[in-house]
This record gives structure tokens, sequence and C-alpha cells, in this order.
């Protein structure tokens, strides 16, 4: 602190601009200025089947505070790549930078956001055994089918979207539900479009 | 998991026609060697002329593999010092700098300068050793998981696998490091995978199928409408980021401004892009910029950013940044796009090739007559300033200026971080790109010394000047020894404070000037400590004095260190505090 000034008027002294931007960077009246919604987005990544991209990806994500619902990935027709399909909830621009980031990644040859997609998840659930016939009409409601049962635990395999299975899970909670295991969405795009 | 196996091809016809040769008996098809032969064979066919690092266990067969190589190898005294040697040899250069490391500590020492490249996009190539594969996870000697630690901070690395491949991996990672938004790349080498034996020879080095390069142009009919909103605006300003430097445009920007009569701000890394000397320079913008940077950038009303990212030093607080602008925004990394600033007119493509595009898309000049008048006035109303009493302590704003007189016109600066980079960046006179070398993305201290040592191995015929503080030049002071043995004429120049000075100036101003722990008087005296190490040792300790030393330190052939005692607690202005209003610039500590 040497107590010196530079010449020039002092901040309070300046012409100022009125003008903002929110914190998307966007210029904004703050009046009418609304609130980012953030939606779910189904994005599908054809990546290179090798160690390590799995890492990339998630550890992307991660770093940019990016929020993921569910992320899966497996082989494809062409035994030298894999697909990914990663379930995000953001708002628009960080739907974009998630897309944008990911097309980044070297191991990814495409990445899009399906949109209108086929989604369906496996699910695993274990339901309190003390009423067969309930749960098998429960399990037969919504799809599913019991794959194993004792007097303790019946064990039910269900295939849905998210949506669905959150029901079933909600619609076994009557009989006690123990474990859960799902595997994340899977997503191909509809009919005669390609997914990547 | 399923790695394409590259199979030797023995049925190649012009190994065929060889065999067809006199000597029959004693030709071999293809010469067996090892993957380390492999991965210099690599860096040669990738014209790498010079190489730094530090040897160890795990990266020996490729150092053995270098003893027959005309790659020049420089030991550094740390790896640390041997990425920012690197990296500064990448900036200069506009090649990848390339680092050759062993495992473990070789790979960790690493971390800070990969790390660095990454924020600043410079194109380094790290080589590291890595325990053989039998081992990996084994928690084996000097084993660490770098390839884990390393993918948040590389824009790609690959863990070889294979002596037949290990080549090309070497030249993917070279034209990752250079290809589109440049950055830093790493080959993880294992021992048994540069000691295996192979007869394939790496190819020309290529960037892997898979990544896409954006195409150099940007859409025309983006560019057309970009061209409109420029030749409309009544305050149109550019702002020139490192990436103008990166894909050599400041010869397209520098005529594009002048044809069309618009004010430029640079950002840090910018610094070069535009001349400083010319009329329409408005220098540095952001915490440290000039008032007049800042003034422009808050009052324009199209803001045309090449090639820079809107990091936060810069804009200040988002809300406020350019509040009245029109963005258009051209990069070569289309995640740049709309990440901190909305870009009203996204222009996706190298700068160079889209800033001709833009000037021929220009209808016509924006009627900025009144507006470069303003700039004018805001250049004489906050004029970068300074006193001097001449029985009081340096100023070091004296010696940057001093220095810059003295120096060449082209010479390279490189700087270590805290107030003495801000003084070189705001009062030496930049005119030419590749001349700013300095660690604007991570603030490492310590950058300017390896720096230098990288920056003069880029240009031998360039003069080499490295501003450094006391506590920043404490961190990577070894790299002196390199230095002398290179015979390296530099001169590192130590704004010597006796403090960190950037912490106490903040202490001063945000903590009720609570000193705790910046006076940092306990340092050695670095004149003898350059004699130590066989450099030429000065010291400055009064105005009289700045000249002569300068002069000497000029003079020397081999590296100089001069000690300047500056004033302890000159402070570094104009400032916008972090997420301030770039309008309101502090001038004195009152204004904050
Ligand atoms: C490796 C590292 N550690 C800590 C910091 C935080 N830091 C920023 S500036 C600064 C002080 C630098 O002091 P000095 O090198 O003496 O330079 P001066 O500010 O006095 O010019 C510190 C500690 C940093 N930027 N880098």
């Amino acid at each position: 602190m040497t107590g010196e000034r530079m010449e020039g008027k002092a901040p309070v002294d300046r012409e100022i601009p009125s003008g903002r931007r929110n914190s998307q960077g966007i210029r904004i009246d703050p009046e009418t200025e609304a609130e980012l919604q953030e939606r779910r987005a189904v994005i599908s990544a054809l990546v290179d089947h090798e160690p390590g991209v799995l890492a990339n990806v998630s550890g992307l994500f991660a770093r940019r505070q990016l929020n993921i619902e569910s992320l899966t990935v497996g082989p494809t027709i062409d035994e030298s790549k894999a697909r990914m399909t990663i379930v995000v909830e953001e708002d628009e621009p960080g739907i974009e930078q998630a897309k944008r980031q990911l097309r980044k990644e070297v191991h990814a040859w495409s990445v899009r956001e399906v949109k209108g997609a086929i989604e369906r998840e496996l699910s695993l659930i274990k339901v309190s055994g003390d009423d067969p016939a309930g749960v098998t009409a429960v399990a037969e409601m919504y799809g599913g089918q019991a794959v194993q049962a004792n007097d303790e635990i019946i064990t039910v395999e269900l295939t849905g979207t998210e949506a669905d299975i959150d029901a079933a899970i909600r619609a076994f909670e009557q009989f006690g539900v123990h474990e859960v295991a799902r595997t994340g969405t899977a997503a191909l795009a509809s009919g005669t479009q390609s997914t990547t | 998991m399923s790695k394409p196996q590259k199979t030797t091809d023995t049925t190649d016809p012009s190994t065929e026609s060889q065999d067809l040769s006199e000597t029959k008996s004693e030709t071999t098809t293809e010469e067996q060697t090892t993957g380390a032969n492999s991965v210099v064979a690599a860096l040669e066919k990738a014209d790498v002329e010079i190489t730094f690092g530090v040897q160890g266990g795990a990266i020996m067969p490729v150092y053995d593999a270098m003893v027959d190589s005309d790659i020049h190898h420089v030991s550094m005294a740390h790896e640390q010092g041997a990425s920012h040697a690197a990296d500064a040899y990448g900036i200069v250069s506009g090649n990848p700098g390339v680092t050759i490391t062993t495992s473990g500590p070789g790979a960790t020492n690493l971390v800070t300068g990969i790390a660095d490249a990454n924020l600043d996009s410079d194109p380094i190539v790290s080589l590291t050793g890595q325990v053989p594969q039998d081992m990996v996870g084994n928690d084996a000697f000097q084993e660490t998981n770098t390839m884990g630690i390393t993918a948040p901070i590389t824009k790609a690395n690959i863990f070889s696998t294979n002596p037949d491949t290990v080549g090309d991996d070497i030249g993917t990672a070279i034209a990752l490091a250079a290809e589109g938004r440049q950055g830093p790349t790493l080959v993880d080498l294992p021992k048994n995978v540069t000691t295996g034996e192979t007869d394939v020879e790496p190819s020309i080095p290529t960037t892997p199928e898979s990544y896409q390069v954006p195409a150099p142009e940007a859409d025309s009919k983006a560019v057309r409408a970009a061209a409109e909103a420029l030749a409309g605006a009544d305050r149109p300003l550019i702002l020139s980021g490192g990436g103008v430097i990166k894909s050599e445009a400041s010869e397209e920007l520098r005529e594009f401004a002048i044809e069309y009569g618009i004010p430029v701000v640079t950002t840090m890394p910018g610094l070069g892009s535009f001349p400083e000397d010319t009329a329409l320079a408005m220098e540095m913008g952001g915490m440290h910029g000039t008032g007049y940077a800042n003034m422009s950038l808050s009052h324009c009303d199209v803001l045309l950013g090449v090639g820079t990212r809107f990091d936060d030093r810069l804009t200040g607080g988002i809300e406020t940044f350019a509040p009245e602008a029109e963005v258009i925004h051209v990069d070569i990394d289309p995640a740049e796009i709309s990440k901190n600033i909305h870009a009203d007119y996204p222009l996706i493509g190298d700068a160079g090739a889209v800033l001709k595009q833009l000037h021929d898309a220009m209808p016509k000049s924006p009627d900025a007559e009144a507006w470069r008048k303003r700039t004018q006035e805001w250049k004489a109303e906050y004029p970068m300033g300074y006193e001097t009493p001449q029985d009081e302590a340096i100023k070091p704003q004296f010696v940057v200026e001093a220095m810059d007189e003295a120096a060449a016109d082209d010479a390279i600066v490189t700087t270590g971080v805290g107030q003495h980079q801000m003084w070189a960046a705001q009062y030496w006179t930049y005119t030419e790109p590749r001349t700013w070398v300095s660690s604007n993305g991570l603030g490492t201290m310590g950058y300017g010394a390896p720096a230098a040592v990288g920056a003069k191995l880029a240009a031998a015929d360039t003069q080499v000047v490295a501003f450094e503080g006391d506590g920043s030049f404490l961190m990577t002071s070894q790299a002196i020894a390199p230095a002398v043995r290179e015979e390296l004429d530099i001169t590192i120049a130590i704004l010597n404070n006796s403090y960190v000075g950037m912490i106490r100036q903040w202490q001063d101003a945000f903590y009720d000037q609570r000193r705790y722990e910046s006076k940092w008087d306990w340092g050695p005296d670095f004149a003898s400590l350059a004699e130590a190490y066989g450099a030429q040792g000065l010291q400055a300790m009064a105005y009289d004095e700045v000249p002569e030393v300068i002069e000497e330190a000029f003079a020397y052939d081999g590296p100089s260190v001069i000690d300047f005692h500056i004033d302890q607690v000159a402070d570094v202005y104009p400032m916008v505090p972090s997420g301030g209003n770039n309008a309101e610039f502090a001038l004195e500590e009152d204004h904050l």
C-alpha cells in the first residue's frame, strides 16, 4: 500500500453502463428474466470400446458439475465400439455443454441427443414373499415376472422406461421392497432414424 | 479390451524386391528393434528436435534409445521445470514441446506443468515411464496411476500396450497436441513395451479417425450476419485472445482492425497479437488491464472476441461484462461458444480463416469515428503511470520499462506469477506474437525461469528476458543449472520486494492489512545464488544502478540474474476486484 493513486476519475465519477447479463452471460432485461428450466436429456455416444473411455466420460461430467441420472455402456454390432447412453438433468446451456465437451473426447465417434427415443431399463426388485399372488399380480401388471422365489423373498425382473420402473417400485412397496438393482436407461432413436 | 492388433506385413512388396538383391543371405526383411527405438523414431519422424526431462528406472529404455539420435535432450533439474520449459518451447516455436520423464514422481512432478498447458491451450507432449504391465495395479515401486491423474488435465492421454504400436501412439499424441485447439497430451510407456521387440516402423503422426477437427472456415451465412452486425456497430471492439497467436492470425487481425478502424483489447494470453504501439491498441483488459481497455469493453456495442474463452480474470463479473454488446465469438472449440458469455454470433473455425471470411463479408466500415475518439480520450484520461522519486526505492514498473527500452524489439518475455507478472504485462510494450510467455490460466509461480530455458532453446537468436518475483523464483530457481550448462544467453530479472507481494496487496486491500506470512524476507541473496550456479549475479538497490546492471546482464554471454530491490509495498493498479465490474476498476486501494 503505497498510498499512490493513478490518474483518472474515481469509479463513482465514471459513466457506468446500466445493461446486465444473467449468469449464462446472456444480455437480459432483469425485470422480465425467467429462471432456466432443467430438463431430462438422453445423450447417446458411440465410443471406442477401450479401457479408460468410461472413466474419461464420467470424469468429464463430474468435473463440469453436470448432473448424470444414469450412464450405461455396452458393446454394439461393431465390436471395436461401444454405445454409451447418458441421461442428464440440466438446463439448456448445461445440456449443450455436455454434448460439446463429450464431442471433444478423442475416443468419441459421434454424440447426439436422442429425442423421442425408445428407452428401456432393466431392474431387479426383491420384494417380501408374504403375499406371492399379490406380488405376481403387480409384476404382471407392469409387464415383469418373478424370476426367483422362496418363503421370504420374491425377486422380480422388470423392463420398462425409467418412469415405469419408478411406478412399479412404488407399487411393490405395499409388500415391502428389500433391494433394487437398476441398469440405467439404454436408448435408441425411434424407427428408421439412426441413433448416432 | 479390443485394441486393434497391428500385424506385420511380411509380404510387403518393397521388402520382397530388396530380397532379390545379391546380398540376399544377410538381408533381414525389416530390422528387429525395441519399442523404445520406435518411440525415438516416432519423435524423429515428427521433427522433434529438442526434448526436456529427467531420467529414471521406468524410462531408461527410452533414454538408452536416444543415444544414437540427433535429438537434443535437455536434462532439467526438476520435472516441473521440464514441463514449463517444454510449454514455453511450444509457445515460442508453435510446435509441441516434449518431455521425457520416469514413472511415479517423474510423472507427478509434471502435473503442474500439464495443468498449466491445459488451461493455456499450449501444445506439449509428456512421455512418462511406467512399471511393466504385469506389475500395473500392484502398487509396484514408483507406480502411480498416471493415466488417472492426468486424464482431467490432458486433451488426450494414451496407455501404450504394444511395442508394435507404441511409435504410432507417440505420433498420435504429437498430432493431437498440435491439432485444432492445442493442448497437452501424454503417453504412458510401460517398461515391457519399451523393452519389447518390434519390427514395425512408426507411421507419420496423425490424429485418430474418431477425432473431429472443426473445419477452418465458419458457416458463411453466419459470417455474413456477424459482418452485418459489426459493420452496423456504433461502438465496435475486438477482443483478441491467445487463440489468435496460436493460429498465426495476428497479421489478419491487424489488417482487419486497421482497415475497419476497430479498437483492439487483448486478453493476457493475447498479448503480442496486436501491436501495442498503435493508436487502436487498448492493450490488456481485465483484472489488471488498462483503464482504457476496461472502459472500451464496458461501453462497446458489438464485441468481436477471437480465440478467447472469456476467462473470469478478463470478464470480471459476468453480469456487468460488456453489458451492451452483441457478441461475435470466433473459436476453434465449439465448447467455448456460450460457455461463459453468450455468443449472439458464434463462428466456429480457425481464427485466421474466419477473420479472412469476415474481412471479405464486411459490407462497409462501421461508423465509429466518435467511438474511436472516445477510446483515445480514455487513453488520455486513464494513463498507465507511476512516480519515481529518485531517493526512494526503485519502482518495479520502472525496471520493466528500462528493460524493455534496452532489449531488442522482438525480445521474448517470460514471467513468474504475482505482481511482477502483472507489471511485466502492463509496462512492457508487446508488438509481436509469441513474445509473451507466461502462466496465464493456472497462475503457476515459478514458471518464469524454466520457461526462459525453453524459450531460448526454441529461439536461439532471440533475446529472452524473464521477470520473476522473489517468492516465485524460489520455487524453480534450480532451472539456472541447466541454463548454465546449456550456455543459454538469458536474463532473469527478479523484482524483489521481500514479500509474496500479490498476497500482501490482497491482505492490505481485503483482509484489513493483516500481513500474515506474506513477508518473505528470509530468501537467499539471489545474486550470490546465481553465482553459485555459475551464472552471472547482479544486484540493483537504487535507480542509478538500474541501467548499469541491465547493460551488464545483456552484455554477458550466458545466464544473468539481476536482483532488483524494489519498493516493497508497491501495488498493482488498475484493479478490478474478483467478480467486479470492469468499468469500476480501482486506481487506488480506496476505490476497492
Ligand atoms: C504455485 C503457486 N502457489 C501459490 C500461488 C498463490 N500466489 C499468487 S501470487 C503469490 C505471491 C507471489 O510472490 P512473488 O513471487 O514474490 O511475486 P510478487 O507478487 O511479490 O511480485 C502467491 C503466493 C500461486 N499463484 N502459485
